[in-house]
């Protein structure tokens, strides 16, 4: 009987700590953000999709060697290039040289598991992370980005 | 009130838990042979999530494997990755600068502790209690913080590489890190006496869901399910990783083999991360973070490699079948809750069905990595 009764007592106790620990963290500060009123600024190692970094002519450090393309693990990058040629001098002689030029850098967003393979196989520092995340859309194409284009846009 | 039931009706029919329910915390289905409330049989299925991620790592290089190991287990998808390039880094002998090693054991320890903590929420919302959910994301949420700070992402880490890390730590992190060792000690204080010591809480775990040794060994159960159950097993003891073996940290085991020991386990192994956390802090060396000399192309010479690691649900072990290609010749993964809950239709006999769902909470399984 005394046994029933302790068990009662002591049942009803260790509810009222967990009210008074609750009770308390009512009067703690709101740690939420009403979120698209107020947005959080997102890490310096934040890992959005990829994007192309221009160099000082605003032109893409890309060399279109390819490389992103062979270790990415989805196969979501796809890029075309051309063959331009272009004079320089070598020895006090022009000649005529030819280089490749990113005509295309399509990203599809949809399979890309964000694992940055891309961005450290590069060796020109061509490709980095953007912060970007508010991504959300009904379109799956929406989801295709071309990122030759985003960086015009950017430029202009 | 303890111990199983048998009881053998002629009227018994048939419910299904899941593929979509809210106890199962994914898409595990359990198809439940009921008497009234008490289970006559039950028969888990499985493979509504199945990726093929051992068939994967056979077709694609090692490197490119890497993002699928943390999408096995996405809350503790830390310890994954360290597997793979653990057994990786022994097959090519790839040699891990010793800062690299340290930051990792951080780095998989913070990660045992924000998926234990989202353990405890969520096994406590399986059993009627919201609120302790509310404040075990709260504390995770630092965790998490702490832990996009380095590596750039929130839940599935691509952190690791052969033979060292992504990037380094800095400073900003030490100190936040120092920082949240206190906070965290007082949550789990709070939890004590908000959870633990809760008589409704205790009513429905103890003496519920017995899970005996022979059992865990029956069906290979590790971690916290096999330390709840009197087994003193931890890879990290056993078998030492990494730089494990340099730390000061214990094993808590229980012998009640209840749901609630399984509890105790859990809560008190976050104790012994926080513990191994401040010393690696203390002792993180200075120098670089990848090794001078790594091969471009990473081509383990023939062999069958095996690593274990003791992740946050137990011990995942990675076997690779190496024929000299960069391509695995076979990718193995053997995942701890697939066996933790293996035992779940046997252990379950008998039990009322609220019972049984305590306990499927206490086997902590993440449904993604049953499935694979």
């Amino acid at each position: 009987m005394g046994a029933y009764f302790s068990e009662i007592f002591l049942g009803l106790k260790s509810l009222a700590i967990g009210l008074g620990i609750t009770f308390k963290e009512f009067f703690k500060p709101v740690v939420t953000v009403p979120y698209p009123f107020e947005t959080i600024k997102m890490s310096e190692r934040y890992r959005g999709h990829i994007e192309l970094i221009e160099d000082e002519d605003g032109k893409p450090k890309c060399v279109a060697c390819g490389m992103c393309q062979r270790a990415c693990p989805s196969g979501c990058i796809s890029l075309a290039s051309k063959s331009v040629a272009y004079e320089v001098e070598v020895k006090g002689e022009m000649k005529t040289k030819k280089k490749k030029v990113l005509t295309k850098y399509d990203l599809n967003f949809t399979t890309c598991s964000l694992c940055g393979q891309c961005v450290e196989s590069c060796g020109f520092g061509a490709v980095t992370f953007s912060k970007e995340y508010n991504l959300a859309s009904f379109n799956k194409e929406d989801f295709h980005f071309d990122l030759l284009k985003r960086l015009e846009e950017r430029n202009s | 009130m303890s111990g199983p039931i048998h009881i053998r009706s002629d009227e018994t029919f048939t419910l299904n838990v899941g593929p979509q329910h809210p106890a199962t915390h994914g898409v595990l289905r359990v198809k439940m042979e009921m008497d009234g409330e008490y289970i006559v049989k039950a028969e888990t299925v499985l493979g509504y999530i199945h990726r093929m991620h051992e068939l994967m790592g056979e077709n694609r290089t090692y490197p490119q494997v890497l993002p699928n190991l943390s999408r096995l287990d996405y809350l503790g998808a830390m310890g994954y990755t360290h597997a793979h390039v653990l057994a990786i880094e022994r097959a090519a002998s790839i040699e891990v600068p010793e800062r690299a090693e340290y930051i990792r054991v951080l780095m998989v320890e913070l990660n045992r502790i924000s998926s234990h903590l989202f353990w405890f929420g969520a096994f406590v919302m399986d059993l009627g209690g919201f609120t302790p959910l509310m404040y075990a994301i709260e504390d995770r949420e630092h965790i998490l913080d702490l832990m996009e700070a380095v590596t750039g992402s929130r839940l599935t880490y691509c952190y690791f590489r052969f033979g060292g890390l992504y990037n380094d730590v800095d400073d900003d992190f030490i100190n936040a890190t120092r920082a949240v060792i206190p906070r965290l000690r007082k949550s789990l204080k709070k939890y004590d006496a908000l959870v633990t010591g809760n008589i409704i809480f205790r009513k429905r775990l103890e003496g519920i869901g017995p899970i005996s040794a022979e059992m865990c060994r029956k069906y290979g159960a590790t971690g916290p399910v096999a330390r709840g159950a009197g087994l003193d097993f931890d890879v990290r003891k056993n078998e030492p990783y990494s730089v494990y073996s340099e730390f000061d940290f214990d094993i808590p085991v229980y012998h009640e083999c209840d749901s609630l020991a399984r509890y105790n386990v859990r809560m008190d192994e976050m104790e012994q991360s926080l513990r191994i956390i401040e010393q690696a802090l203390d002792k993180l060396p200075e120098g670089p973070i990848m090794p001078k000399k790594k091969p471009k192309l990473i081509k383990p010479p023939k062999g069958d490699y095996y690593q274990a690691v003791e992740t946050a649900r137990g011990s995942f072990g990675i076997r690779i079948v190496s024929d000299g290609t960069k391509n695995a010749y076979r990718f193995k993964l053997r995942s701890p809750t697939y066996s933790n809950m293996s035992l779940f239709d046997e252990a379950c006999e008998g039990m009322m069905i609220m019972d049984a769902l305590a306990m499927m909470g206490s086997l902590d399984l993440v449904i993604p990595e049953i499935d694979r």
